[in-house]
């Protein structure tokens, strides 16, 4: 039997990418960086589904990954497009500035 | 035929109901509204007739008995059930009679009447609608089918003292009689309620057969909220005050409602109660005080009144006075007899007093009336005839039915000689005054403008007809009851007997015997009874033949004497003249209290409290809002944040 990587290794990596992708998006001004931290955060919830998928030895997790990875894709188009109309309008993406919804 | 009695108030009411929505809808033809409005009427009469035969016809004991005629169920809830239904006895039918056949000749006489009004319509409608409303009221089988009634009749005694509603004195006096019978409704109600607590039934059979069970203080109590009632409508002391008033209305209505029906339904009211009030000698005296006190005060303003109307009006006060005197002493046939003699003098006292202003242009100031006897003579002998009624001459109704009140009150176990004198009194001032009246309107000179003297005529052959028919009525409506003692025969007591009982029996009780000739046999003090009973009798006509003795000398032979004495007693003429202030009396206490209160509720309670509550609750909200919209900053990784540090908090909660 090959020595195999404990389950719980994938799963820290993947609590620790999370983390950094939340931490990302609360902290960074640039959108197109907060839009790539949820990128990642997206990952390390993939990651996850297949560590637990291969753990519990069953599909559905792996099913879900695609399914998740095709909305990610699909996010990124839309998110793109709104940073463009974005910036055309208000000349900035920086969320602190985009701030008009407010009392 | 008793079966049909419930046709009498339908009648009435379709013609309401034809006249007051189809009429006025379609606008119809006044010929057919009046056709409709008396053809009602007369059925009405009818039926009464035919109601009144065929319970003539049953032995004196059967006629008390006749069962309830019930038509349904109205109200059932809990202990509670209350029927439509009617009773058919002597009294119900009498007035029913009284009611409908004095209503039916003055419906005909308003037809002339207001014939050129534009609320021609309207004005049956709500003519019918009484009637229907007054009929409900005589003959409902239970207290709450007669306070719907009695709620009815002062309702459309409302909407037809202020039927000229434009105007703002008739307005006014019609809220004045709404208002002030709100009072006496008020008393009248807590009556009901006391009886249905103490008896757990409102129907008059069974209220009346477990009536012995209450005890005195009970009874006295619920006898006393019940007279606080007829008090309201029947304008005695203190509640008079809306009557005079009231004669802001067509003169035919203060005829049917102000002088024939509605305001005597206070003494049916009692009559029909009498049981309970045999039962409480208080509340006795008190009816009785009270109707003495009233018959003499309001005969006090009524000798210097110069409206026509407003002299008719006290008259009425101070003959109702009379009628509850008589049911206070015990004599409760004899009240409703005198309800009726009075029905017919008084209605056609009314009539004829719209007949002179409609033959002086619309004129009620006495003072500018005179010698039209000539030019309206029908009007003139009419209204002689009724004022020798009211005046007690002998040979007219008026004669038989206030003697009989007067030696009742002498000499009745409730009554008393002070009662007597002040019957007595205001008898005097009554012929006094109403021959003033006559002498004033009729005779003399006449003092009208020339404009209006030349228009004075005759009213037409529909207004006097049923002037000339209730002038029979007056003078023959007293044969029903003459006195044993005058050697005849008292038709009118011996049907109300079965129902009412016999009248107390006083000192001289043999003399007169209702129930029957076996008290006049052999008994010792009958001799003396028969003796001070035509004394009486002789003293009452003399007063009033000594009442119109001074009515012809100030007014007729010796005209500027009155206002001689007017000058002379300058302060009392004054004080009776404003009718001893009791309207401002009323106002400053009452009236002006009510409206400070009133106003006090409405800028502290209302404004203070209610308002300032509901602002409250909208400023906190208010508050509530600016404080917490600082949240919404507008940064989008502040929202984010929140998130996160949400589902960070739930699955803390999952997970531990």
């Amino acid at each position: 039997m090959p020595s195999t990587v404990p389950s719980i290794y994938y799963l820290i990596v993947s609590a620790l990418i999370f983390a950094i992708g939340a931490v990302g998006v609360l902290v960074r001004r640039n959108a197109i960086v907060i839009f790539m931290c949820i990128e990642m955060m997206l990952s390390a919830v993939n990651l996850t589904l297949i560590t637990v998928s291969h753990y519990l030895n069953s599909l559905d997790g792996v099913l879900m990954v695609f399914f998740v990875m095709t909305v990610a894709a699909a996010e990124a188009a839309v998110g793109l497009a709104i940073f463009v109309l974005l910036f055309r309008g208000r000349k900035t993406i920086k969320v602190d500035e985009i701030n008009l919804l407010k009392w | 035929m008793i079966e049909l009695v419930w046709l009498i108030p339908l009648f009435p009411f379709l013609g309401f109901l034809f006249n007051g929505l189809i009429g006025r809808w379609l606008n119809l033809d006044k010929r057919i509204v009046s056709l409709v409005a008396c053809s009602a009427l007369g059925f009405a009469f009818l039926f009464s007739i035919l109601v009144f035969f065929s319970l003539l016809k049953l032995s004196p004991e059967a006629r008390a008995v006749v069962p309830d005629k019930v038509l349904f169920d109205w109200i059932v809830s809990g202990d509670l059930k209350t029927v439509i239904g009617y009773k058919i006895d002597p009294l119900s039918i009498i007035m029913a009679l009284v009611v409908s056949g004095v209503s039916f000749f003055i419906h005909v006489y308003s037809v002339g009447y207001m014939r050129d009004d534009p609320g021609f319509t309207r004005y049956f409608a709500y003519l019918n609608l009484f009637v229907f409303m007054m009929l409900t009221l005589v003959l409902a089988n239970n207290f709450l089918l007669m306070f719907v009634g009695w709620e009815g009749v002062g309702l459309c005694s409302y909407l037809l003292i202020g039927f000229w509603f434009e105007r703002d004195a008739p307005a006014n006096a019609g809220k004045k009689a709404f208002v002030v019978n709100r009072v006496g409704d008020f008393g009248f109600l807590l009556g009901i309620f006391l009886l249905f607590a103490h008896l757990g039934t409102l129907e008059f059979n069974e209220v009346f057969a477990k009536a012995p069970s209450l005890d005195t203080v009970t009874v006295t109590l619920i006898t006393l909220m019940l007279f606080v009632g007829a008090a309201g409508k029947s304008a005695q002391i203190p509640l008079y005050v809306w009557l005079p008033d009231a004669m802001e209305g067509p003169t035919p209505v203060s005829s049917l409602i102000h002088a024939a029906t509605m305001v005597t339904s206070g003494v049916y009211m009692i009559a029909r109660c009498h049981v309970l009030y045999n039962m409480a000698p208080v509340s006795m005296a008190v009816v009785a005080i009270v109707g003495a006190a009233t018959a003499l005060y309001a005969a006090t303003m009524g000798l210097v009144q110069f409206d026509i109307k407003r002299v008719l009006a006290y008259s009425t006060i101070s003959q109702l006075g009379y009628m509850f005197l008589a049911v206070g002493v015990g004599a409760f046939s004899a009240g409703i007899f005198h309800l009726m003699t009075h029905a017919f003098f008084k209605g056609l006292l009314f009539l004829g007093a719209g007949s002179v202003m409609h033959a002086m242009s619309g004129e009620l100031d006495m003072r500018k009336m005179g010698g039209i006897w000539k030019r309206a003579p029908i009007t003139f002998w009419t209204f002689l005839i009724a004022t020798l009624a009211i005046a007690g001459i002998p040979g007219f109704s008026g004669f038989f039915s206030k003697d009989e009140i007067l030696w009742q009150a002498f000499n009745s176990t409730h009554g008393h000689v002070y009662l007597w004198a002040v019957g007595a009194i205001a008898a005097g001032m009554t012929a006094f005054y109403m021959f003033r009246l006559t002498f004033v309107t009729f005779l003399g000179r006449c003092r009208a403008s020339e404009e209006v003297k030349k228009h004075i005529h005759e009213s037409p052959p529909i207004m006097t007809i049923p002037l000339i028919v209730l002038a029979c009525l007056s003078i023959i409506g007293g044969y029903v009851g003459i006195p044993h003692i005058l050697g005849g025969r008292n038709f009118f007591h011996e049907f109300l007997a079965p129902v009412l009982g016999g009248l107390p029996q006083g000192a001289g009780h043999a003399a007169f015997s209702l129930v029957g000739d076996a008290f006049a046999g052999g008994s010792a003090v009958e001799g003396s009874g028969v003796n001070m009973e035509i004394l009486l009798m002789g003293i009452s006509v003399a007063i009033a033949i000594i009442g119109i003795s001074i009515a012809f000398y100030l007014y007729i032979w010796k005209t500027e004497v009155p206002k001689r004495l007017a000058q002379r007693f300058k302060t009392i003429y004054t004080i009776v003249f404003n009718k001893y202030y009791v309207d401002e009396i009323y106002e400053a206490c009452f009236v002006n209290s009510t409206k400070k209160l009133g106003t006090f509720l409405w800028r502290e309670f209302d404004d203070g409290v209610v308002d300032r509550s509901v602002n409250l609750v909208a400023g906190l909200m208010l508050w509530f809002g600016r404080v917490l919209r600082r949240i919404q900053t507008g940064h989008v990784q502040g929202y984010a944040l929140g998130i996160i540090l949400g589902a960070v908090i739930i699955i803390i909660f999952l997970i531990r």
